[in-house]
């Protein structure tokens, strides 16, 4: 056992720890078809629950007759907002502050609203049952403009009613949510009252839906015999629905456990609470029977969590030499028909604050207002950390704009105004404290790379030949530098429903050596299972083959507030390098008995503690966990075990540059993404293989985004892109390849230094692509279109500038 | 509503059930015989995660009824596991190459790469983007799922070239 054979970095090697592109644990299940997905689970006598769902976007619910729907046979219950009044279920808490119906009270206020949920043997015959239902429905007048429904006599939240004040503050017409200000409002007009130049543009973030591959669903299954409730969900946080569904329903916590069990892709859809997951669990109260609820894609694209569409009028100062001296940013944020935001309460528009980007901008003033529409709810942070995107994507296209103003390269312009690596911890204008970053290194990199003088100079030569008739194709060259804020976050000032944003991580050493660890976050194909056992690996040297990890069951798991955000590796993995750390510390004192020396004479050597300056005097880790079970240590209890629940100080501040090269055909609108260029710095890499993973993930969700994917609505309220053959999700066909590259500036706070990577592709990927639609067409006189950035309005953009002839 | 008898040869196993007319293969499969590699994430023959190969083809069990199908031999991704349980060429280049993340694509995208590489055992990149766009992934971005594909490709050929 008391090898001395291998080399420590032999030794750290065979731990597969951080830094190794170790291949995935999970995957051996998934590739088999192994996986455990919601719609996998069957339970004896389990039934199956549907929604009945609004045609029209605002109409009141005059009846609801369920007579034919409970004569077919197979049909079990069918349930209104009437039959859950009793219990006081018909209504639910949403993570903003607001109540949001369960099932249709009175009124509907959006298309595809639930209204009666039915219960039956089958899911065809549920299905079947849904169509009997006869709602009888009174048209009212549809909004779907926030800039209308400010303005409009129509009261959409009838239960709102003479209420002036909100859960964030005044409501100042009927229609209003909130409004919440960051920065100094005077001083930031005064700044643009006297600047050089002000470059003034709307920028607006349409509205779009994550769209996991997986819908959402639960099974509910209640015990009558026991009083316990199981549920079974497609649920980010399991956690906090614990805590939820104990709040809402009156059973005891500890009489609930939640499972999330595989999750097939979040994004944000699956952190909200849902009219299903509520109505799966009053049905097997109901029925005494296990009943599961999994929504179809089309109901998952009209009811479930959208993201974005917020209209955001920024006003930008600089100097003419190109210093920016003011931002000020008034955001329209349409929440549709009720406030069902994923955001940190103190927090009603998300991180939109970190909208200073990575500049340092002196003076700086936001402000977003809340509004109502006819719409679906939601506003969930569609990977990304709480409207970071929206964010990110308005300040680089405001560089963008500034840069027309100026007459000036938008890379020079950028690299005047960076952070410089020595402002680090940074104070922006809005309130927050980067903790670390290197802009200008990754900039001058990420240009060297892409040879960015060079494209400059094709895109001239492109612009003389498309003036000169030799070609129909445009080159734009996307720029983007991103400053991300993940990690949600410190106690002090985030929380949601009242939960404090810790995350946590159990570790229990067996006797054996080999090792199991808990954490309060689930992975959604992030690879957890993976990457946490190397971090663990790597603090108490046991080989990560040997660390099993598990998440999502709240019976054993440690409380956590789940993954979203990029949170997992900024608090959980912090969480599990603490709890990894307090092991090492006893697991020391057990070697220093062992050998027979004081605590403080050995010191820690990959896989082992070793007698300070006689190396060949040592007892490995595994030695040392069969001692923590076998031997009588005086002053030390037996077992090798610890928890950390991780209060992060700060949040972390990831941050890259990308830079995209796109062919634009001016006469079709299509495009073509020649090169895309993607430099992270996620702050230390735990497996560069995931890393690498992501970024591909995020990037692709980005070009979605960014080049054709929408939720639409006419103005009637119908949604326009309610399947996947009008909700654009790119093939591999239209999916280029991607260079991906790093630098690494650790996060000073963070135990292991890392700062997350899941949200960065998608939260720089965006603008990178539109910036490389409009800088296409900046040479002929393009400043500020709409994504997202279909053939037919990049046909039109060219048509407007006069290039069809 | 009245159910029919049928029969069907899945993953080289004989089974046979009752279905209504109406019932999906997708159902079918998973209520019934309890095969759930194949995954539902349309219902609209868009996305692929239900792909299943039915006698030599390629097909979206979501939009096939079970009685279309009645007598056909049928592979899931659960009959590409080697005899021995190891994992299958295409599912170890996958799990080799990062070819997966959250895993709910990964049955269809592996079950249509299988029968792509009957159909071409050499593709190019081109051919390889172009025969999986049938198969949405969410995750990965595809980058990866074309190198498994490519490196499962080769793997096969010399696996066949060794055995000639």
């Amino acid at each position: 056992m008391n090898d001395q054979t291998l080399t420590a970095e032999e030794r750290a090697a065979n731990l597969k720890g951080m830094g190794c592109a170790r291949k995935r644990v999970e995957d051996v299940r998934f590739t088999q078809g192994k996986g455990n997905y919601v719609d996998d689970i069957k339970m004896d006598g389990m039934l199956f629950g549907d929604f009945v769902r609004s045609p029209y976007a605002h109409a009141r619910v005059k009846s609801v007759n369920k007579e034919a729907a409970l004569a077919l046979p197979g049909v079990i219950a069918v349930l209104t907002a009437e039959d859950l009044a009793p219990l006081g279920l018909h209504w639910m808490p949403t993570l903003a502050g607001d109540k949001q119906m369960v099932l249709a009270d009175g009124k509907v206020l959006f298309q595809g609203q639930e209204v009666a949920f039915v219960v039956a043997e089958d899911r065809y015959i549920a299905a079947d049952a849904a169509e009997l239902v006869d709602v009888d429905y009174e048209e009212l007048p549809v909004i779907t403009d926030p800039f209308e429904s400010l303005k409009s006599d129509v009261v959409l939240r009838e239960d709102l009613e003479g209420q002036t004040e909100g859960a964030h503050g005044p409501r100042k017409h009927h229609n209003h949510i909130f409004t919440w200000e960051q920065g100094d409002k005077d001083a930031t007009e005064a700044v643009l009252a006297e600047a050089d130049v002000v470059a003034e543009e709307m920028v607006y973030y349409h509205r779009t839906h994550p769209c996991p591959l997986e819908t959402c669903g639960s099974v509910a299954s209640m015990d009558k015999v026991t009083g316990k409730l199981t549920l079974y969900g497609t649920f980010q946080a399991p956690h906090a629905i614990r805590t939820v569904v104990s709040l809402i329903s009156g059973i005891a916590e500890h009489n609930i456990r939640v499972i999330s069990p595989d999750i097939g892709g979040g994004f944000g859809n699956k952190v909200g609470a849902y009219a299903g997951y509520v109505c799966s669990v009053v049905a097997s109260i109901v029925t005494g029977k296990p009943v599961k609820w999994v929504e179809d894609r089309m109901e998952n694209l009209m009811s479930t969590a959208f993201a974005r569409d917020y209209w955001m009028q920024g006003k930008i100062a600089a100097t003419k030499e190109g210093k920016i001296t003011g931002l000020w940013c008034h955001t329209t944020a349409d929440h549709g028909g009720f406030d069902a935001c994923a955001d940190p309460t103190k927090f009603p528009a998300g991180f939109m604050n970190i909208c200073t980007g990575s500049y340092d901008i002196p003076m700086a003033y936001l402000a977003v207002d809340g509004v109502y529409t006819n719409k679906a709810p939601g506003g969930v942070a569609y990977r990304c950390s709480f409207r970071v995107t929206e964010a990110a994507y308005f300040i680089e296209r405001m560089i963008e704009v500034l840069a027309i103003k100026l007459n000036m390269d938008a890379a020079e312009l950028r690299r005047i105004n960076f952070i410089k690596a020595d402002q680090f911890p940074y104070q922006s204008a809005l309130g927050w404290e980067y903790d670390s970053g290197d802009y200008h290194t990754a900039w001058e990199k990420a240009l060297k790379a892409v040879d960015y003088d060079s494209l400059r100079a094709e895109q001239a030569q492109r612009v003389e030949d498309f003036k000169a008739g030799k070609t129909r194709k445009v080159l734009g060259i996307g720029l983007t530098h991103f400053t991300e804020i993940v990690g949600a976050g410190p106690v002090k000032n985030c929380d949601i429903l009242g939960l404090g944003m810790f995350d946590s991580c159990e570790i229990r050493i067996h006797p054996t050596g080999s090792a199991i660890a808990r954490l309060g976050t689930i992975s959604q194909g992030q690879g957890h299972a993976t990457t946490f056992a190397q971090i663990i690996a790597s603090e108490i040297g046991l080989p990560a083959d040997d660390i099993t990890l598990e998440e999502g069951d709240t019976d054993t798991a440690p409380y956590g507030l789940g993954t979203y955000g990029s949170r997992s590796t900024p608090v959980a993995g912090a969480a599990t390098a603490m709890a990894a750390r307090k092991i090492r510390a006893k697991a020391q004192m057990i070697a220093a008995y062992l050998l027979e020396v004081h605590d403080n004479d050995v010191e820690w050597d990959v896989d082992r503690f070793a007698v300070k300056g006689a190396p060949e005097r040592f007892k490995t880790m595994k030695e040392i966990a069969f001692a923590a079970y076998n031997q009588a240590i005086p002053g030390l209890e037996p077992g090798l075990e610890a928890v950390s629940y991780y209060d992060p100080p700060n949040m972390t501040y990831p941050f890259g540059a990308y830079i995209c090269v796109m062919e634009i055909d001016v006469d079709t609108g299509e495009w073509e993404v020649r090169q895309f260029y993607a430099l992270d710095d996620c702050g230390t890499r735990i497996n560069p293989m995931i890393i690498e993973g992501q970024v591909h993930g995020g990037v692709t969700e980005a070009l979605a985004i960014a080049m054709g994917q929408e939720i639409a609505y006419d103005e009637m309220g119908n949604i326009k892109t309610g399947t996947l053959m009008d909700f654009f999700i790119p093939t591999a066909w239209e999916t280029p390849n991607y260079t991906t590259d790093h630098t690494v500036t650790p996060s000073p706070h963070h135990p292991i230094g890392a700062k997350g990577v899941g949200e960065s592709p998608n939260v720089g990927g965006v603008p990178a692509f539109s910036n490389a639609v409009h800088d296409a067409f900046r040479p002929f006189g393009l400043v500020q279109s709409h994504m997202p950035h279909d053939h037919w309005r990049i046909w039109k953009i060219a048509n407007n500038l006069g290039m069809h002839g | 509503m009245s159910k029919m008898h049928v029969k069907l040869t899945v993953n080289g196993r004989e089974v046979e059930g009752l279905a209504e007319p109406r019932t999906l293969l997708i159902h079918f499969l998973r209520e019934d015989l309890k095969i759930t590699g194949p995954h539902i994430g349309c219902e609209t023959s868009h996305c692929g995660a239900c792909t299943v190969d039915i006698d030599g083809k390629s097909v979206k069990s979501c939009t096939a009824f079970v009685a279309q199908v009645n007598g056909a031999d049928i592979t899931t991704v659960e009959g590409l596991t080697n005899d021995d349980g190891s994992l299958g060429v295409l599912q170890e280049m996958f799990r080799e190459h990062h070819g997966l993340q959250c895993g709910f694509c990964t049955p269809g995208m592996i079950t249509r790469a299988h029968r792509l590489l009957q159909e071409n055992p050499n593709p190019t990149e081109e051919d390889i983007r172009f025969g999986m766009a049938g198969n949405l992934c969410r995750c990965t971005g595809y980058q990866n799922i074309v190198k498994a594909i490519a490196a499962s490709a080769d793997m096969l050929n010399a696996q066949k070239e060794a055995a000639e």
